[in-house]
């Protein structure tokens, strides 16, 4: 109950940090924003908006909560994390509160990306769309955990350079922006060591309301396997002495 | 409060920070621990405090098991670290709440006692404010509120008054002082002044090389010849004024050792405490100022009196040289 409850405090606590920074959350979604305002309309004469939008919504994710990381580099310099350790609430709750809040962030701005992508035609089933931000709130939570655990690893003079240049490739492969299938065997077979183009292909399949599939089971396998895995990781990152 | 046996850390690489250090700390005290840097300091205080995890010893904190209950000793512990800790845009009212409600407090309970605890520290009405915004003084003593929001029987101060100007820093202790007598505080606080020392602890622990070198009031430190400088020059061969860190929080890091004294020397001081001769030799000091000589600096009311004949208050005039 304890844990719960701490979770829960230091959840909304963030939480009220990002709405108050409104910019934050638009500047995230900004990069994502501009593919679809600028690109989307020429992606959409040889594809279909139902493609591309997925793929931003990877694009996002790894922009946004993939960098969460910089709040915690911002706390750990101000002292503010080392305050909160002094406190009974377990690390745990530290991280999970602090990761729950960039995945509301992640969500409020996938909304974003998908209603301007409805309004210039985007067709997906409403029941696809909730379950593939399910995903994505799942998706947010591992990678914003990752996200911490580098930040408090690498320290903040290498945080900036290391995740903003690590997520182009990670975007790419993801096949966000054409669908891997079309690419050469040696490209694909990159792709599929990365764990986003499994998510990015079950979030299509859904959009397309295709629900039942191997694709969507595979992406939400891999999916609830990365989040477990990034927030072990980031516990351990949290409860370390020197953290 | 506090009784630590052959407390230690070393740290990977072989490096030995912390060498067994004994304390016994009472309820109801303030107790100064002073040291050059890089003796052990900071890291002690990390270590009591959870931060850091022993490597050798025992120690109980507030009635708990420093090793086997650290969130036992987190829950009766009141930490203030010496850059404090506070997000300069958020609302200090709003980070208090969060930090109350970690010790399991209610909100409608944790904002009275916030409500109460500001009053205390001439600092109602701030609350809206982000840290930030706020003067040296005011953010050190919204620091302080942290530690004491959750009303700990214990409170550890790390440099509590580094980077103050003098006028801040007699205010700070007047608090400190009265919050001792009115919350029944015990109070554990590092410090680079020996002013500070003098002003505020009923006794003192030095440090040096990872161990405790020298333990007493300060009046028994200074045994009547001089003053805690030339005590604390003999103990540790280093002047504590010579490696003061400047008034930026966080410089005064562990660094390097300086001086490296002869054990003897050392040893001979460590072991020797002050015989009866030195203590009373106290009274002997020519014009300490009496109550409320330190308080007439700042705001805070009633100044920073000696409630016992030999502790000592400082006036303004002996800051900072």
């Amino acid at each position: 109950m304890d844990v719960l409850r701490d979770t829960w405090t230091v959840f909304l606590y963030n939480t009220r940090i990002v709405l108050r920074q409104r910019a934050g959350i638009v500047f995230g979604v900004l990069q994502p924003m501009l593919y679809l305002v600028l690109f989307g309309p020429l992606f959409a004469t040889i594809g279909s908006w139902e493609t591309l939008v997925p793929g931003l919504l990877i694009q996002v994710a790894l922009l946004s909560a993939g960098l969460a990381g910089f709040g915690v580099v911002f706390d750990a310099r101000s002292g503010v994390l080392e305050r909160l350790r002094v406190t009974p609430a377990r690390r745990v709750c530290l991280l999970l509160g602090r990761v729950l809040s960039s995945s509301v962030t992640l969500l409020i701005q996938s909304v974003m990306l998908m209603t301007v992508g409805y309004a210039f035609g985007m067709r997906a089933w409403i029941p696809g769309v909730l379950a593939a931000l399910v995903l994505m709130g799942l998706l947010g939570v591992s990678l914003a955990a990752l996200s911490n655990a580098v930040a408090l690893n690498i320290g903040p003079e290498l945080f900036a350079p290391v995740m903003t240049t690590g997520v182009v490739p990670l975007i790419l492969l993801s096949g966000a922006f054409l669908p891997m299938s079309m690419a050469p065997g040696w490209l694909d077979a990159l792709s599929r060591a990365t764990p986003f183009r499994y998510v990015l292909e079950a979030v299509r399949d859904l959009f397309a309301g295709r629900y039942a599939t191997w694709t969507v089971a595979a992406g939400v396998a891999v999916t609830v396997l990365l989040s477990a895995v990034c927030v072990t990781v980031g516990t351990r990152v949290f409860n370390r002495e020197n953290a | 409060m506090i009784r630590t046996s052959g407390l230690s850390k070393s740290f990977p690489g072989g490096v030995n920070a912390v060498r067994g250090v004994d304390l016994a700390v009472e309820a109801g005290e303030i107790v100064g621990f002073l040291g050059p840097n890089g003796a052990g300091k900071t890291t002690t205080m990390r270590m009591l405090t959870t931060l850091l995890r022993p490597t050798g010893g025992v120690a109980t904190v507030a009635g708990r098991d420093l090793l086997a209950d650290p969130r036992g000793v987190r829950r009766r512990i009141g930490y203030v670290s010496q850059g404090g800790g506070t997000n300069p845009a958020t609302p200090v009212g709003d980070e208090l709440e969060l930090h109350a409600m970690l010790y399991g407090m209610r909100r409608g309970p944790a904002r009275e006692r916030i409500g109460e605890i500001l009053e205390r520290l001439d600092l109602s009405g701030l609350e809206s404010r982000p840290a930030g915004a706020l003067s040296g003084g005011q953010r050190r003593r919204f620091d302080l509120a942290f530690g004491l929001v959750h009303g700990p029987s214990l409170l550890f101060l790390d440099e509590p008054t580094t980077g103050l100007d003098p006028q801040s820093r007699a205010n700070l202790w007047a608090h400190v002082t009265r919050l001792r007598e009115e919350e029944g505080l015990t109070v554990f606080l590092t410090t680079h002044y020996l002013e500070e020392a003098d002003a505020l602890a009923d006794r003192l622990f030095v440090i040096d090389h990872g161990a405790i070198v020298a333990e007493g009031t300060p009046a028994e430190l200074k045994g009547g010849t001089g003053t805690l400088d030339d005590v604390f020059l003999s103990i540790t061969g280093r002047s504590l004024r010579e490696d003061r860190p400047s008034a930026a929080p966080g410089s005064s890091r562990p660094g390097p050792d300086g001086v490296e004294p002869s054990h003897q020397e050392s040893d001979g001081v460590g072991s020797g405490r002050p015989g009866p001769g030195g203590v009373g030799s106290g009274d002997g000091e020519p014009s300490r100022p009496g109550p409320g000589g330190v308080g007439s600096a700042g705001s805070g009311p009633g100044g920073v009196g000696p409630a016992v004949p030999e502790r000592s208050a400082v006036a303004p005039a002996c800051e900072e040289r």
